[in-house]
């Protein structure tokens, strides 16, 4: 019999979502474990089983010069290394600090800073070591997940489409809140995965997934423009968990200067 | 002198990253640290600046476990703010979005990051190999939670239709009416986690702690209520911050909370239900009172029955919500953001999560303060093992680390929260 698959599950600066997705597979769990041991799961498990890991799934940004460090001995012995989510794949919401100086962070909310290590920016993990795979989604599907597992088992590539929420609205045939009801979205240029759930609720969707392949962003911005919503809004739709992948990043400095007085942040710290 | 400590690195199956440093000396405990070392992510500092709107989403972030407590916490302290009151269906539909978070939290605590503990196994999936059928009862149950969640809130992690004022999209009476014959069984699932969880062995051990919850006049709390706890206080939500100070120690990321001039106190079920065990549905008091137990809990191990008699409570609480459900006209009140500051404390699945927000006239967030449970039971964690360990310092190192890990988690801790959070009072010497 050919020998079960190690996996290992790694937690870096993060909410622990996307690993509990592995734990709200509820249906799934018991037969996922029969096909693949749980070598290494410190939010489901105190037994640890020694590396080397046939898959490592990483959640979680770099945020430490010890997480810097470990992230390099996790590669080692990870034979595939994934990672999951916004935090892993693009530096998550607290890369926030990335456009502000951290210091500053620090003081606002610890009264000790001296004991508080830090780096200055948060980072995904592709920016430290070699990524095998790329999971998006704050926080990522679970049936997205258990693709990729079986993918993994079935030596095939991932099914995980890299168009827009657009066009999951299209399939599952709901109505375009921008066009029926003027609610700025940014479906059009964020990576599907979701199923686009927010339009279903009668809400714009938020950007949970990140950009799309080759995204459009600075039409979108004027559609949003045009439709009335200031430079400080626009900035801020493209800043929140993915705001350090390049197109949001980029987008979100364009509208950075604002207005006259726009709600510009760091007049107001 | 004989010398020995106590190091686990990495606790697990907590939420989070944290580490257990004990010392004993001549079979004298001399330093117990408790350590949260998650990396802190400066959530109340990147809420500067934002929109009020914005506040659910985001700070849903801070955990994956619990994002509805964040939701909940942040759109009430807004809604305080605006001089809004939700009330009516958009109110009840509030609470049966808590209950769903409620039990797909516990549930997977009892079944999966405590129940181990007391088999004697490292997680759940071994326990499976032993206990098939307890542990599917347990998955199917948490299930049950998560289904709930993902029907109101569009996903079960981070959901997308809370807002400030409502919802964005309210379920018909249909749709949540399909919730019901999974509930009824659900309600009968925990039932039995209660009758299950009441027979296992628990060490012999009671504090003389301050329970603090929110106690509400007509319900079991979770979103509104005042803040009272068992040695006399009971003051608004408002007042929080003049009961309630939280210091920074130089081993943990996360602020230790203290009641001013008492110390430390403890928050979550066990607090709940000593301080409203009056308000628990019959069949909640009737089930906990079959079991042995009274309306006093004071053993923290027995934390696992309360949680269990909690979900029993949430489903309980969940089937009378969609019973008497009525869709309302609007899925959310009109808000108008004005200069203020607003006040938020709801009962997260881990117990009080409190949130402060000023606001400016265009309804931008000038600064935010956020307490979330764990950091207030972080140091009624390190008291109890204070007390803990020396009742059991003649056991063997590996016995002995097992037990202290499972007294850590006995509160559920959630480090990745507790991490986050911080204060904006500068200490001055």
């Amino acid at each position: 019999m050919k020998h079960k698959p190690k996996l290992a599950i790694w937690k870096f600066a993060s909410c622990d979502g996307c690993q509990l997705s592995l734990l709200d597979c509820e249906d799934e769990l018991l037969s996922v474990v029969n096909k693949i041991d749980i070598a290494y799961f410190l939010e489901a498990s105190r037994n640890v089983v020694r590396g080397p890991y046939d898959i490592s799934l990483v959640e979680g940004s770099v945020t430490t010069q010890h997480d810097a460090e470990r992230i390099q001995k996790i590669r080692k012995i990870s034979k595939t290394l994934i990672t999951i989510g916004a935090c892993a794949t693009a530096g998550g919401i607290q890369a926030l600090r990335n456009f502000k100086d951290v210091k500053e962070y620090i003081s606002l909310v610890y009264a000790k800073p001296q004991y508080i290590e830090t780096l200055d920016k948060s980072t995904p993990i592709a920016s430290h070591v070699r990524v095998d795979y790329e999971l998006r989604g704050c926080p990522i599907n679970k049936r997205q997940l258990l693709e990729i597992v079986s993918a993994y088992l079935n030596e095939r590539k991932p099914n995980t489409p890299s168009h827009s929420v657009c066009i999951e609205c299209k399939r599952r045939g709901t109505i375009c809140v921008m066009v029926a009801r003027g609610t700025p979205c940014l479906g059009p240029v964020t990576h599907a995965g979701c199923n686009a759930i927010c339009p279903s609720y009668c809400r714009g969707c938020y950007g949970c997934y990140g950009p799309k392949e080759t995204p459009n962003t600075s039409s979108l911005s004027e559609k949003f423009s045009n439709s009335g919503l200031n430079n400080d809004s626009i900035m801020r739709m493209f800043r929140t968990f993915n705001a350090c992948t390049e197109p949001f990043r980029k987008e979100s400095e364009d509208h950075e200067i604002g207005e006259a007085g726009s709600n510009k942040p760091e007049t107001r710290i | 002198m004989k010398s020995r400590t106590i190091k686990v690195d990495y606790l697990a199956r907590v939420e989070g990253e944290g580490a257990l440093y004990v010392k004993i000396k001549d079979n004298t405990v001399v330093d117990i640290k408790f350590k949260i070392f998650e990396p802190p992510r400066f959530f109340e500092a990147f809420l500067r600046g934002r929109n009020y709107t914005e506040a659910p989403d985001i700070t849903a972030r801070i955990c994956g476990i619990c994002p509805i407590a964040y939701q909940m916490s942040s759109v009430h302290a807004m809604e305080d703010a605006f001089g809004v009151k939700i009330d009516g269906q958009l109110r009840a539909l509030r609470r049966l979005i808590y209950c769903g978070e409620w039990i797909e939290s516990h549930v997977l605590h009892v079944y999966m990051l405590h129940a181990p503990d007391f088999l004697g196994y490292p997680d759940a999936i071994q326990m499976a190999k032993d206990h098939p059928d307890i542990v599917q009862r347990g998955l199917q149950l948490k299930k049950a939670g998560n289904d709930l969640v993902a029907l109101l809130g569009g996903r079960e992690i981070h959901p997308i239709n809370v807002r400030v004022g409502g919802f964005y999209k309210v379920p018909t009476r249909q749709e949540l009416a399909s919730m019901s014959e999974k509930l009824k069984w659900a309600r009968d699932a925990a039932l039995e986690t209660v009758r299950w969880t009441a027979t296992l062995h628990f060490p012999d051990f009671e504090q003389d702690y301050e329970f603090v919850a929110l106690r509400h006049p007509e319900e079991y709390p979770f979103n509104e209520g005042r803040l009272v706890s068992n040695k006399g206080l009971d003051i608004s939500v408002h007042d929080y911050d003049n009961h309630f100070i939280e210091e920074h120690v130089q081993h943990s990321n996360a602020l230790h909370s203290v009641h001013k001039g008492r110390g430390s106190y403890f928050v979550g079920p066990l607090a709940r239900y000593n301080l409203n065990f009056d308000k628990l549905s019959p069949l909640a008091q009737e089930t906990a009172r079959s079991v042995g137990l009274s309306h006093v809990c004071r053993n923290p191990f027995q934390s696992i029955i309360i949680r269990s008699v909690e979900v029993l409570y949430a489903c309980d609480e969940a089937l009378r919500i969609i019973e008497q459900y009525e869709k309302p006209d609007k899925p959310a009140l009109e808000i108008q953001p004005r200069v203020s500051t607003g006040y938020g404390c709801t009962e997260a699945p881990r117990g009080i999560l409190y949130h402060r927000y000023r606001i400016d006239d265009e309804g931008v967030i000038l600064d935010a303060k956020i307490v979330p449970p764990t950091s207030q039971n972080q140091k009624t964690i390190e008291n109890d093992l204070w007390q803990f360990i020396p009742q059991h310092i003649k056991l063997p190192n590996d016995q002995l680390t097992l037990q202290c890990e499972q007294a850590i988690r006995n509160y559920d801790p959630c480090i990745s929260c507790a991490t986050h959070f911080l204060k904006l009072k500068i200490e001055r010497e």
